[in-house]
């Protein structure tokens, strides 16, 4: 089948469109259809994951926060790798590991939109990792704590609050 | 230039195993994205920070534990030539953005390809494990197992609250993305396919095409996946995909069923005159190629016809790609000589075996 547009060269896209629920078809090669504007799968340019994040970010706080502070004031930005806001929401991507502290308080509405969630509950680095490991074990038996007193039971709340202060004390030292 | 055994073959050894379901779920992929703590991510690193990652991450002897893992090669994508790199793409041994847009990115494989070590990708580093079949449960145990051995020697870049901090803000927290790779073809023909993947889409899954994000299913071939990675624990992404993946694999069935009761003779016609046309064609476009392929390979599920067998199947699945047909005859071709070329392999390897 040859490209619908320039009628010589072979057409290796085929697209089917809808438009207000009309359906269009049309076979076209890659050189066309990039004159022609169109997204190729697969290829730089492309419709990517990226793309469609920097949507989801939200850019309308980001510079109705940045025009509310002074002028002198430099836009929010990453102090270890020097990526702006504006450039992350761009992009879709963060620049370092230490973007996602200067970006926190920016952060939450996007994962809650990508993920659902804002929390990490899964695995954690055995090195380095034994404080926070702790710490969520802590976390589960304080909430637990809470529902034995909610539900009068005492004996085993007793229970808790002793395991709760043996872990503290092994955190604070 | 280094020894590139990888882009020889097809078919990789761990697609030879045995493995349940395997004629629906064709195979199980995991993978988990990390990050050194004190360097920045790929897409800003200078090019004495990317040396260094690589360095830091391809230092074979510090993780010689990888040894109980197999024999492990390591290539630089420097030196490997562009149609090496696209022909690692079509095995889905590294990522099409590893192939085309890494700075010093490299690749540490094992021999049978079954584990794939990606550095300097989006991420720096990128583990990923194959199994044939449905086996994402046995991919995950080995990629956690693969992950504590680096994590044993270098700091990962982690957060109290977020967890595995990486480029892209859809991977953070667990940086996990399982997937299965699936043959549908009676849930399409009986056009249940968009009901079921809407509903897939309704529980954090996603579905994509057979090359990953943004390509379209060919073949028939669909690759679920886990849409999130922050808020679930990693077994609940595994056990979450596992229990949709069982369910579409009964839809399937019951699908297939149904057209062999109520349709048997069209059936047959469709299988036969596929294979028919890949047994003489002398030109055919991938896009033919793969569903008619995928006409035989059911065929084969529902006992039409007698072979050929799976595995010939996964191997023309990716013998029939652009990267590879190239590697095997040879030559750069346009995309009229290729679709010859394509038909000439197709009936060699179908006419080498008896049905």
């Amino acid at each position: 089948m040859h490209c619908q547009e320039c009628g010589t060269r072979q057409a290796t896209l085929h697209f089917t469109k809808f438009v207000n629920g009309e359906k269009t078809e049309f076979h076209i090669c890659e050189s066309c259809a990039r004159e022609k504007g169109e997204i190729v799968p697969g290829t730089s340019g492309g419709f990517s994951i990226h793309s469609l994040l920097s949507g989801l970010i939200d850019f309308d706080t980001a510079s109705k926060v940045q025009s509310g502070a002074s002028k002198a004031a430099q836009p929010l930005h990453c102090e270890k790798c020097g990526m702006t806001y504006t450039q992350f929401s761009k992009a879709g991507r963060f620049g370092c590991s230490s973007c996602y502290e200067y970006f926190n308080d920016r952060l939450n509405p996007l994962f809650k939109k990508v993920h659902g969630s804002i929390t990490h509950v899964g695995k954690i680095p055995k090195r380095g990792g034994g404080q926070i490991q702790v710490k969520r074990q802590l976390d589960d038996l304080k909430s637990e704590l809470q529902q034995r007193i909610v539900q009068e039971e005492f004996e085993e709340a007793a229970m808790l609050r002793d395991q709760i202060r043996e872990l503290e004390k092994g955190l604070s030292e | 230039m280094p020894n590139l055994r990888f882009t020889e073959k097809a078919l990789s050894d761990w697609m030879l195993g045995n493995a349940n379901d395997s004629d629906i779920a064709i195979s199980s992929r995991v993978r988990v994205a990390r990050n050194l703590q004190q360097l920045p991510f790929p897409l800003v690193a200078t090019n004495e920070q990317s040396i260094e990652v690589l360095e830091l991450l391809t230092d074979m002897d510090k993780y010689d534990d990888l040894q109980s893992f197999g024999t492990f090669y390591m290539l630089n994508l420097n030196d490997i030539s562009s149609l090496d790199k696209k022909v690692l793409v079509e095995k889905h041994l590294i990522s099409p953005s590893l192939a085309d847009e890494s700075h010093y990115g490299a690749v540490i494989l094992s021999e049978d390809e079954s584990i794939s070590i990606m550095v300097n990708e989006e991420d720096h580093l990128r583990i990923q494990c194959l199994y044939p079949g449905f086996q994402v449960r046995d991919a995950w145990e080995k990629a956690t197992a693969i992950d504590d051995i680096f994590e044993a020697h270098i700091d990962y870049a982690f957060d109290d609250t977020r967890g595995y901090l990486t480029s892209c803000p859809t991977n953070v927290g667990t940086g996990l993305r399982a997937s299965v790779m699936m043959h549908l073809p009676a849930l399409v023909m009986t056009q249940q396919i968009n009901r079921i993947l809407s509903a897939v889409s309704q529980v954090g899954l996603t579905v994509r095409g057979i090359y990953g994000e943004g390509s379209e299913a060919v073949g028939n071939i669909f690759q679920i996946s886990n849409q999130i990675t922050l808020g679930q624990t990693e077994n609940e992404i595994i056990e979450n995909l596992h229990s949709v993946v069982l369910q579409i694999i009964e839809h399937e069935k019951n699908a297939r069923d149904r057209l062999l009761n109520e349709s048997k003779l069209r059936m047959t016609d469709r299988v036969k005159r596929s294979y028919g046309i890949l047994s003489y064609a002398e030109i055919i476009d991938s896009k033919e190629a793969a569903q008619r392929l995928s006409d035989v390979r059911l065929g084969v599920d529902l006992g039409i016809i007698d072979g050929p067998s799976t595995p010939i199947m996964n191997e023309l699945n990716v013998m029939t790609q652009p990267g590879f047909l190239q590697k095997t005859f040879g030559e750069i071709m346009g995309n009229e000589e290729r679709d010859v070329y394509r038909a000439k392999l197709i009936r060699e390897k179908l006419g080498s075996i008896k049905v």
